[in-house]
């Protein structure tokens, strides 16, 4: 099949790619470029552990293709400490105890990272509803509320 | 705080909500999981499936798949044939089809396996297989199985009078397994002054981990070595499996189990998309990748429960229980590959006389193959436990409605009591120890159960629906000991390898398996409390075979109770080493030396002391004449017995009667695991274990129709609870040690998924039974089930 070819940022670094238009953004990002952050749970839009941030606004990688990201800028997991700190939804995740196998984790992270800018002071129900794209088999969700909080907690406090 | 009580917390020992070591890699995106895996040349393989529950196949066409650039090659049965490997060994000593043998026997069966270059192509290959099939009668209800007239589900064992768990007696039976005194259980029936028969299913559910199943294999040509990156919950098991069945020794044999994106029972089982790949990479000399997909994972990658039990309770009118008899019709799909220990064909589920002191009873259970997926395994549970808690937790309700008793009363007046322990079960459990009375009592207290009762009542006079369930439960698990279990022959012990470094860090390995559960934590928490060396500086290895001791792996909640232990026994030898170490840096005897929280010291002159970071030094350059250097120690740890962790649930449901949407109030959970080791871990895996719980009463089914076609195979049609509807949660405990146990800890992540269901699934009863509702209504609780109930009761009127 032809290829395209695509350009965007990635965790703020410029990346250029040949890619097959039916190609998904999540398949690129993690088998092409390398950042496995991001995971695969569904490939249907239901559980969000591959959302990663696209322009400033939380996206299922696996619901775009590829060359959708054309000229975008998009922000993983790994692009979400800063100059070797961690960002607050991290801190937050581990202290909490917000997380178990893991696997989950990047999506909420991303998630979490945007719906803070969204909703800084958001109360349990809008946490629940503003989260709900996102599934975890592991941790019953309760120290995932907890770490939403506390990281909102901690923002406002920067 | 004395210095001793800071040393002791500086370790961060057992007790302490240490913060997890997995953590930092997963909250930066630098797990590796098996899809993260790519080695140098990997092709993807994907499955070829069949649409039919059960057809002929007449003929299958590789040609234009091949045909297409980037497919390398195209499997099926017949290519496996010449190496013996079209059908495979079960843990339950059944065979089953790697690929189709001639014909399927269950929609979504693998049939051939299409190797490219990638997943795309490897999609597009497998579109090009051309199957034709003839399409043969189905058997979908388990009550039919056996019927004079049914189809056969599984040619191969025509004829054959056993298939690897006993005797049977049709075509689609698989084994009949019975445990207990059926005559004097019957005998206490026909005299019994109250009995009561209730029929009940355990759906078919499907463990469904958030990362599906998949591996990398790779075979080396020139070396003749195969590595083998898996899911998997048993590595080791895994490969002493890909030994008998490939033939390459073991030694050249290694499974990597890396990070796992949780497993519930999902991954303990080998599946053919394993088996497939190892086999690809053998024969083209390149590493293969495999990862189902989601519909794949729900479809093929085993079940759970689908046990459709009749459960009799006798009684006095008292409501003092006499006997318990349960009749079982267990469907496992078109192969008996349900992962159970080799000996246990319904598991462990004769625990089902429950937290209960009845006198006697019976169970029995017959399996059955149908035309649906093979599986039966064990979801977040040990061997079938959550059907036996089910099964008994609701009969004890169905009785105390039959005799109009409250069910907190009718528990209280059956409870083992504490003084009974260890406690012989009528069904040949020794239950090691156990206080049911208190920890009922503390939750009613919590909850103001009297006060929830009278609620209710008042509720009901307004016509509002409000449900109370209780369940009090028993589990049994860390299997186990190996004169009872074993797993196609190897005893069910584990494993643990500590070796100290002169500098007095520590690296231990491990024969089990994290899954999320937090293993590099708490197994390190353990050695830091028996060594005195600080958590921060004990590493933990688990999952590659090459490096760790060989183990059973963790399911059924073994690893505490089995590998926790091997753990410290494998500390206490290094601790008796180190005392000799020390005795002879401090010239006196071993006998003058005391343990004191990170050091030995002599009694009665507590300045004299070498730390264990003085001992581990000297381990390494100066020991007492003829003791071997280093400091070092491995155990097999075989459990004298299984540990019986418990727990007393409740629920408080509100039910909508227009809509029949369920709104859960409260859940008020304790646990008793015995010893906790790390509170933080166990609170989560409490919380994770309870929305499980919630998940298969409230909504999860893998729904058949009467052809044999799955229903809901995606993530639209299976329910998993979002943050939306999942409830929140209190938790609660006891701490009631194990005995046997060399530090009382019993297991405790799958009891919030046993306990619960029957929880929740009693409260919607509980709901409808003080309207009069006659019969027992089962699961799943969704709304439009509920709704339907409300209908047929005529309460969704104004
Ligand atoms: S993989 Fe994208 S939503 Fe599940
Ligand atoms: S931590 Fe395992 S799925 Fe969320």
């Amino acid at each position: 099949m032809a290829k395209t070819h695509i350009q965007f940022t990635l965790n703020g670094q410029a990346v250029e790619t040949l890619v097959e238009p039916r190609e998904l953004l999540i398949h690129v990002i993690r088998e092409q470029l390398g950042q496995t952050g991001s995971h695969i749970g569904c490939e249907t839009s239901h559980c969000g552990v591959c959302t990663v941030d696209l322009n400033g606004a939380s996206l299922k990688s696996c619901t775009v293709l590829a060359v959708q990201a054309n000229g975008g800028d998009v922000t993983t997991v790994e692009g979400l400490a800063q100059s070797g700190e961690l960002h607050a939804v991290q801190e937050a995740f581990m202290q909490e105890h917000g997380l178990q196998c893991g696997f989950c984790t990047p999506g909420m992270l991303m998630r979490s990272y945007r719906f803070l800018q969204e909703n800084p002071n958001p109360t349990e129900e809008e946490i629940r509803v503003g989260m709900s794209g996102n599934l975890c088999r592991c941790t019953g969700y309760q120290n995932i509320i907890k770490s939403i909080q506390v990281a909102a907690q901690k923002l406002q406090a920067k | 705080m004395s210095t001793e009580d800071t040393r002791e917390e500086e370790l961060k020992g057992v007790g302490c909500s240490r913060k997890r070591k997995e953590d930092p890699r997963f909250i930066q995106g630098k797990g590796n999981y098996v899809d993260d895996v790519k080695l140098p040349g990997m092709l993807v393989g994907k499955v070829v499936r069949s649409p039919y529950a059960h057809a002929k196949i007449v003929s299958i066409n590789k040609e234009a798949a091949l045909a297409l650039p980037g497919v390398h090659a195209v499997l099926t049965a017949e290519d496996l044939k010449p190496l013996g490997l079209h059908w495979m060994p079960t843990l339950a000593g059944d065979v089953c089809a790697v690929l189709a043998d001639e014909k399927v026997s269950f929609q979504y069966q693998e049939v051939a396996f299409v190797i490219a270059d990638n997943r795309y192509i490897a999609v597009d290959g497998a579109d090009l297989v051309e199957v034709e099939y003839e399409e043969l009668p189905v058997v979908v209800d388990p009550h039919h199985a056996m019927d004079a007239d049914a189809a056969i589900v599984r040619d191969d064992l025509v004829g054959k009078d056993e298939a690897g768990q006993g005797s049977r007696k049709h075509n689609n039976h698989i084994f009949n397994w019975d445990v207990g005194d059926k005559d004097a259980t019957d005998r206490a029936f026909e005299s019994a002054e109250v009995t009561v028969k209730q029929k009940m299913i355990n759906h078919r559910v499907h463990a469904s981990p958030l990362e599906t199943c998949g591996c990398v294999a790779s075979f080396d040509k020139v070396k003749g070595d195969m590595t083998v990156y898996m899911t998997s919950q048993a590595p080791h098991i895994v490969r002493t499996v890909i030994t008998l069945l490939s033939g390459i020794p073991e030694s050249k044999v290694r499974v990597i189990a890396p990070d796992i994106g949780g497993g519930f029972g999902n991954k303990v089982g080998i599946y053919p998309g394993y088996v497939c790949a190892i086999v690809a990479s053998i024969v083209l000399g390149r590493p293969v990748k495999w990862i189902e997909d989601r519909i794949e994972n729900l479809s093929t990658t085993a079940f759970a429960r689908d046990y459709h039990m009749e459960g009799e309770l006798a009684a006095d009118k008292d409501g003092k229980i006499k006997a318990l008899r349960v009749n079982v019709l267990a469907d496992h799909g078109a192969f008996n590959t349900h992962a159970q220990p080799t000996k246990w064909p319904a598991g462990l589920f004769s625990i089902c006389t429950g937290s209960y002191d009845i006198p006697v009873a019976y169970a029995n259970v017959d399996g059955v193959f149908t035309n649906k997926a093979p599986g039966g395994v064990s979801y977040r549970c040990s061997f079938r436990v959550t059907e036996a808690v089910y099964v008994v937790e609701r009969m004890i309700d169905v009785l105390a409605q039959k005799i109009g008793m409250d069910p907190a009363e009718i528990r209280m007046k059956n409870f083992i009591q504490p003084e009974q322990f260890p406690y012989q079960s009528a069904l040949g459990w020794e239950y090691d120890s156990g206080n049911y009375p208190a920890a009922l009592k503390k939750v009613m207290e919590a909850v103001d159960y009297e006060g929830l009762r009278k609620e209710q009542a008042e509720k009901k006079a307004r016509g509002e629906i409000m449900g109370i369930g209780l369940c009090t439960f028993t589990e049994i698990v860390g299997a186990g000991p190996s004169k009872a279990c074993d797993i196609l022959g190897v005893g069910m012990f584990d494993s643990a390898e500590i070796r100290i470094h002169p500098t007095g860090s520590a690296i231990a390995r491990m024969g089990t398996i994290s899954q999320g559960q937090g293993h590099e934590t708490t197994y390190a928490q353990i050695i830091a409390t028996e060594l005195g060396l600080s958590s921060d500086d004990i590493q933990i290895e688990e999952g590659d075979t090459d490096t760790a001791p060989y183990g059973l792996g963790t399911y059924g909640s073994r690893t505490t109770p089995v590998g926790g232990a091997a753990t410290v026994k494998a500390a206490r030898k290094i601790r008796e080493k180190a005392r000799k170490i020390a005795a002879h840096l401090l010239e006196v005897s071993e006998n003058d030396l005391e343990w004191d929280v990170d050091q030995f010291r002599v009694v009665g002159s507590p300045d004299q002391a070498k730390s264990m970071k003085e001992i581990a030094w000297a381990a390494y350059n100066n020991v007492p004449d003829g003791m071997e250097m280093g400091l070092e120690a491995v155990d097999y740890y075989d459990p004298p017995n299984f540990t019986f962790p418990f727990g007393a649930y409740l629920a408080v449901v509100d039910i909508d009667k227009f809509t029949g949407v369920t709104t859960i109030r409260r859940f008020y959970a304790l646990d008793d695991c015995g010893t906790r080791i790390n509170p933080m871990i166990i609170e989560g895996q409490v919380h994770g274990g309870l929305n499980e719980g919630y998940a298969v009463a409230m909504g999860q089914e893998l729904p058949y129709d009467t052809e044999g076609n799955l229903l809901g195979n995606t993530f639209m049609d299976y329910f998993w609870p979002t943050m939306v509807e999942t409830p929140k949660w209190e938790l609660d405990y006891t701490v009631t040690p194990s005995p046997h146990h060399p530090m009382g800890a019993k297991g405790v992540a799958e009891s919030p998924h046993v306990g619960s269901i029957p929880c929740f699934s009693n409260a919607i009863n509980d709901a409808f039974m003080q309207f009069g509702a006659e019969k027992h209504i089962d699961m799943p609780h969704n709304a439009f089930r509920v709704w339907k109930t409300l209908q047929e009761m005529g309460l969704n009127k104004d």
